[in-house]
């Protein structure tokens, strides 16, 4: 593992993020921008839950025959010309991008953005070789220049405002004039663009990701908004593609069924700026590309979940649209997760790639309202498969055991209506006579989880089950 | 998610049906007289109810990942309410519980799979039951004020319950209906959630009780009594003057009772 955990230490990482007056503010435009944006994209688009539909019927299908598939996609890549590697491991994904790197002796590296090279810590491992990784998408750039790791799976900073990029950026940017303007946001993405020009310019290798694989081409197709990942892999003479197993999908036609729901769902556009197909590197009639084109793709889990009830979730075409609809993700943001993936994906995605016993806090910290799975452009039921990690640690005794006693107490009289009805009745009178004056308690033993945040309502007295059985005996109805 | 549903044609339920009330574990204990509000607006559209013995349909052990204990309550429910034409709970999460999760709890145990089957599809939350099983267009009730109403997660998400509360609300007398903004977000109960993570719960409640300020209205209604609960806990918390009450207490004209976490008059 090379991306630090602290998954286990959520409620820490959430405590300070509930503290942080900055991140919560910055979290206040999340809540609103994106989700209304969807919303008015998709109610234009009369066919967009059919669509929705097919997307999770493309990606079922391709599951079930996965193995296929992905024997497919490397025939045709290397019909093309380029080489696919396969990787058990982050560490076998990160030894095959070193070899190449080494191989050509490459000194810098520009990356496009890319999930799976946050998963295997690649950034980290190449400057290990002495090789500088160079993030050129201007949310990762703007991290990677603070040491971070992506809050969100698409806006990886939208954790930070813009005062916050400036003050970055002089810090990192000295041969730039000191006294420069950066007050508007449009004069940090000028810097940044020039900045990165010259990287691109630089760079022996281009690292991108892959938002689709297709089987029946060979082709990568990367899905951006700033142009950056275009340059990233036609500049260099070595273009790296590193995508995980379930980015595969059969055919042409799939792919733009399936991109008519994600920019919708995830950014609200119709479509992203860019949509860029890659197979093979340069031919000879080409006027640009590299001259080598690898794929590395990789698993670290994900076949273990096939045929489980997790499989699911390999359907899921990282859009976002889960954690900007969550009012968890809200509450905290994408850090107090504790490692790359963040939200709703993240929570049943994590425990199933590092472990429930490092990331069982995430499927717990979930309300339940369901409104990630009724946005999911692939219909993942999110949910449910966060209630099956609880039954994964409840059957492992993970929970803490206090809370597995309370639970068994409450069954003990849940499961005998009688002594239920008798104890409740008791029970009820009681705590209506202590609350009789306020209506409500400021505090209750064992429920302070409740009671130091607001105030819990008082019982009104008799039960219902007691008082319609008296009205009953009583001849009333 | 279901799809809102449709009436269901009068022809095809008995004339003065059978209801089972699966009162809620929350109702029961906290607040008995929504159950006997929810009473009230079945017998007025001409269901006959009954009450058998219950407990809870264990949603709590089932989010909690305990499959045994959710198994065990809901045999025990499946038993103790087969003999009606309906169950009706004034709860979209527990109705929600026995129609969306029954059928999957007993999915590789074919003897009570079908009983569970047949359970839950006769449950329905109870504003929904009224208007789109027994086709109620408005009750006789009367409220002076401006109200807000939250949807309930459960009852929007899993049940399509969203335009029949507001429907049979806009024919109380005396009541305006003002919505608030975000009002189909989470108020953050969750169940355990709200104590096992008490801190994000009540970073979540902040936000739902601003939105219920700004909106102007004099009470809020929901349609189940967990979430109220916890907005009505976290106003009183921040000293804010609006009131609390279940939407049945409001369609049924039985608000004698002080508001939820209200002291009784004179107290």
């Amino acid at each position: 593992m090379t991306v630090h955990v602290t998954s286990p230490k959520f409620k820490d990482n959430a405590h300070r993020a509930l503290q942080d007056e900055q991140l919560q503010k910055a979290m206040g435009n999340v809540r609103q921008g994106f989700i209304d944006r969807r919303a008015a994209v998709a109610a234009k688009l009369p066919e967009f839950e059919a669509l929705r539909d097919s997307a999770r019927d493309i990606k079922n299908h391709t599951l079930q025959h996965l193995d296929l598939y992905l024997e497919q996609y490397e025939r045709r890549v290397t019909a093309a010309g380029g080489h696919v590697h396969w990787a058990r491991t982050a560490d076998e994904a990160r030894r095959a991008i070193l070899d190449i790197c080494k191989r050509v002796g490459a000194r810098t590296v520009t990356k496009g953005k890319s999930m799976i090279s946050e998963e295997i810590g690649l950034n980290a491992a190449l400057e290990a070789a002495n090789i500088r990784p160079v993030e050129t998408d201007l949310g990762e750039y703007i991290i990677q220049l603070r040491g971070e790791i992506p809050s969100h799976i698409i806006a990886p900073a939208v954790h930070l405002n813009a005062t916050q990029v400036e003050s970055d950026f002089r810090r990192v940017h000295t041969h730039l004039d000191p006294q420069r303007d950066l007050s508007q946001p449009v004069q940090l993405l000028t810097e940044a663009r020039g900045v990165l020009r010259d990287r691109f310019l630089a760079a022996d290798v281009g690292i991108t990701g892959a938002n689709f694989l297709i089987a029946e081409t060979g082709t990568s197709v990367i899905v951006t908004n700033e142009g950056n990942g275009d340059l990233t892999q036609t500049m260099p003479k070595v273009h790296i593609v590193i995508a995980s197993i379930e980015k595969v999908v059969p055919t042409l036609e799939d792919v733009s069924q399936i991109l008519r729901v994600l920019a919708r769902s995830a950014t609200g556009q119709e479509m992203s700026v860019y949509t860029t197909f890659s197979t093979g590197p340069r031919r000879p009639e080409d006027v640009d590309g590299p001259e080598e084109y690898h794929v590395v793709i990789l698993d670290n889990g994900r076949s273990s979940m096939l045929g489980t009830t997790f499989q699911d979730m390999l359907r899921c075409i990282r859009c976002g649209a889960c954690m900007n609809h969550c009012p968890v993700y809200h509450a905290v943001g994408g850090h107090a997760y504790g490692w790359v993936y963040p939200g709703p994906m993240g929570a049943v995605l994590s425990p199933s790639l590092i472990g429930v016993d490092k990331a069982g806090h995430l499927p717990n910290a979930s309300t339940f309202c369901g409104r990630c799975e009724s946005v999911c452009p692939v219909r993942i039921p999110l949910p449910k498969l966060m209630r099956h990690w609880r039954e994964r640690e409840f059957e492992r005794h993970l929970q803490p055991a206090t809370f597995r006693s309370g639970l068994g107490f409450w069954a003990y009289f849940a499961k005998r209506p009688r002594l239920y009805r008798l104890a409740t009745s008791v029970a009820m009178r009681g705590l209506a006579w202590l609350g009789r004056d306020k209506g409500r308690f400021k505090t209750l033993p064992l429920a302070g989880g409740w009671t130091d945040f607001r105030d819990f309502p008082a019982p009104q007295g008799a039960t219902f089950q007691d008082q319609w059985k008296s009205r009953r005996a009583g001849g009333a109805k | 998610m279901l799809e809102t549903p449709s009436a269901v044609p009068s022809s095809a339920r008995p004339q003065r049906p059978r209801v089972g009330l699966f009162v809620t574990c929350l109702v029961d204990l906290m607040r008995p007289s929504v159950g006997f509000a929810a009473v009230k607006l079945l017998e007025d559209a001409g269901c006959v109810v009954e009450v058998p013995r219950q407990t809870c349909c264990g949603q709590p052990a089932f989010n909690s990942g305990d499959r045994d204990t959710a198994r065990a309550l809901a045999e025990q429910a499946i038993e103790a309410f087969a003999p009606y034409d309906y169950v009706v709970a004034p709860s979209g999460s527990c109705a929600g519980q026995i129609k969306a999760h029954y059928p999957e709890l007993f999915a590789g145990d074919p003897n009570i799979a079908r009983k569970a089957d047949a359970l839950a599809a006769k449950t329905y939350e109870l504003v929904s039951f009224l208007v789109d099983v027994m086709g109620v267009t408005e009750v006789d009730a009367r409220f002076d004020g401006t109200v807000t109403y939250h949807d309930s997660c459960s009852g929007l998400r899993e049940l399509g319950v969203k335009r029949q509360p507001r429907q049979l609300l806009a024919t109380v007398e005396g009541l305006t209906l003002t919505e608030m903004k975000e009002n189909e977000v989470c108020c953050g109960f969750g169940g355990t959630f709200a104590v096992k993570y008490g801190e994000i719960s009540n970073s979540i409640v902040e936000k739902k009780t601003e939105n219920i300020v700004a909106s102007g209205a004099h009470t809020l209604l929901a349609g189940d009594l967990g979430c109220l609960m916890n907005m009505a806990g976290k106003l009183s918390r921040e000293g804010q003057p609006v009131e609390v009450r279940h939407v049945a207490e409001v369609l049924a004209g039985m608000t004698d009772e002080p508001p939820i976490g209200a002291p009784a008059p004179g107290k």
